[in-house]
């Protein structure tokens, strides 16, 4: 995955917009977006934060200053470890013509020392949507890690990664109806990206708008 | 035994009010993901948990648990201990790992 290549899969796709999310980290987010750019394609800064009970959280922000500014302090709350690349693969940053111009050294995998109340008020002071992700997921959804959707934090979206599984959670109660439910690629890999099958309608087509409808 | 009984045994503090105090504990439990926990937990158990988020109560609620025990000193949440004051269950915190206080425990029972 490098920013052409994700840029252009999407666009090969039909896909009107899509969000970079990285693990705990944007630091290819500014790279996409300006390929986006040059490119036709809407790219969202954003991130996939994992918070201290382990839930995997999706942070989309109106720009690249929110975005970085959030990484800021995500950062601060991340244990002081190295990656081991050898485990944990490489975590490269690119530049815009996908040439490597970095290795971020940080083990960014493990959880940020930060509260889901804690992400969820940062989030929303620099304005951007915050949406517990994968929520019918085993591996770090909200609902495996603390059993049900807490009702202290006016959380609007969950995304969940199969029809199946939202539709077990809705059925059983566990995940009440009256919040919006959206799904996205959550892709790892190319052949991940989503076909145009997921939709909102926004006025004008910008990451404002669209974090909006979402919060 | 009593939860107050386990918390003075064990030098433990005591984070929350008086109310969850004198519950009779019958047994215990280590976890932290919740959905496991809220499957698997019983009813009068002491619950070892590393979690920390309000959540925590309402599982101890549903599963009429004696009291929640938080390991390694980590700090608890004001909205947590809130919600544990009114739904009177008793968060206990100790120096000790879950490790450490499984073994304790056990011996003390």
């Amino acid at each position: 995955m490098t920013p052409n290549n994700i840029v252009n899969m999407a666009i090969i796709k039909g896909l009107d917009a899509i969000a970079i999310t990285d693990h705990n980290s944007v630091e290819n987010a500014a790279t996409c977006m300006e390929v986006g750019k040059e490119n036709g394609l809407l790219v969202i800064p954003g991130m996939e934060l994992q918070t201290r009970e382990e839930v995997h959280v999706v942070c989309l922000f109106p720009d690249i200053e929110a975005a970085l500014a959030f990484q800021e302090y995500v950062y601060s709350k991340l244990p002081p470890l190295k990656n081991n690349e050898k485990l944990f693969g490489e975590q490269l940053v690119f530049d815009k013509d996908d040439e490597i111009v970095g290795h971020n050294d940080r083990l960014l995998l493990s959880s940020s020392d930060m509260t889901l109340r804690d992400a969820f008020n940062k989030v929303n002071e620099l304005k951007g949507a915050f949406i517990p992700a994968h929520i019918d997921r085993e591996a770090y959804g909200i609902i495996n890690a603390l059993g049900f959707v807490p009702d202290d934090l006016p959380i609007s979206t969950l995304e969940y990664k199969n029809e199946e599984g939202l539709k077990k959670l809705v059925n059983s109660g566990i995940v009440p109806k009256r919040y919006n439910f959206i799904r996205s690629s959550d892709a790892h890999y190319l052949q991940d990206i989503s076909e145009r099958q997921n939709e909102m309608e926004v006025d004008e087509l910008n990451s404002l708008n669209i974090i909006n409808k979402l919060k | 035994m009593k939860v107050k009984d386990l918390a003075d045994k064990l030098g433990m503090k005591i984070l929350t009010g008086e109310e969850g105090l004198e519950k009779e504990i019958e047994g215990g439990y280590t976890g932290d993901l919740l959905s496991w926990v809220m499957s698997h937990a019983s009813k009068g158990d002491v619950w070892i948990t590393v979690q920390i988020h309000p959540n925590i109560i309402a599982v101890a609620v549903l599963l009429e648990m004696a009291a929640i025990i938080v390991p390694e000193d980590i700090p608890v949440e004001a909205s947590t201990l809130e919600k544990a004051n009114s739904e009177g269950i008793a968060v206990l915190q100790s120096p000790d790992s879950a490790f450490e206080l499984c073994a304790k425990i056990k011996a003390a029972m």
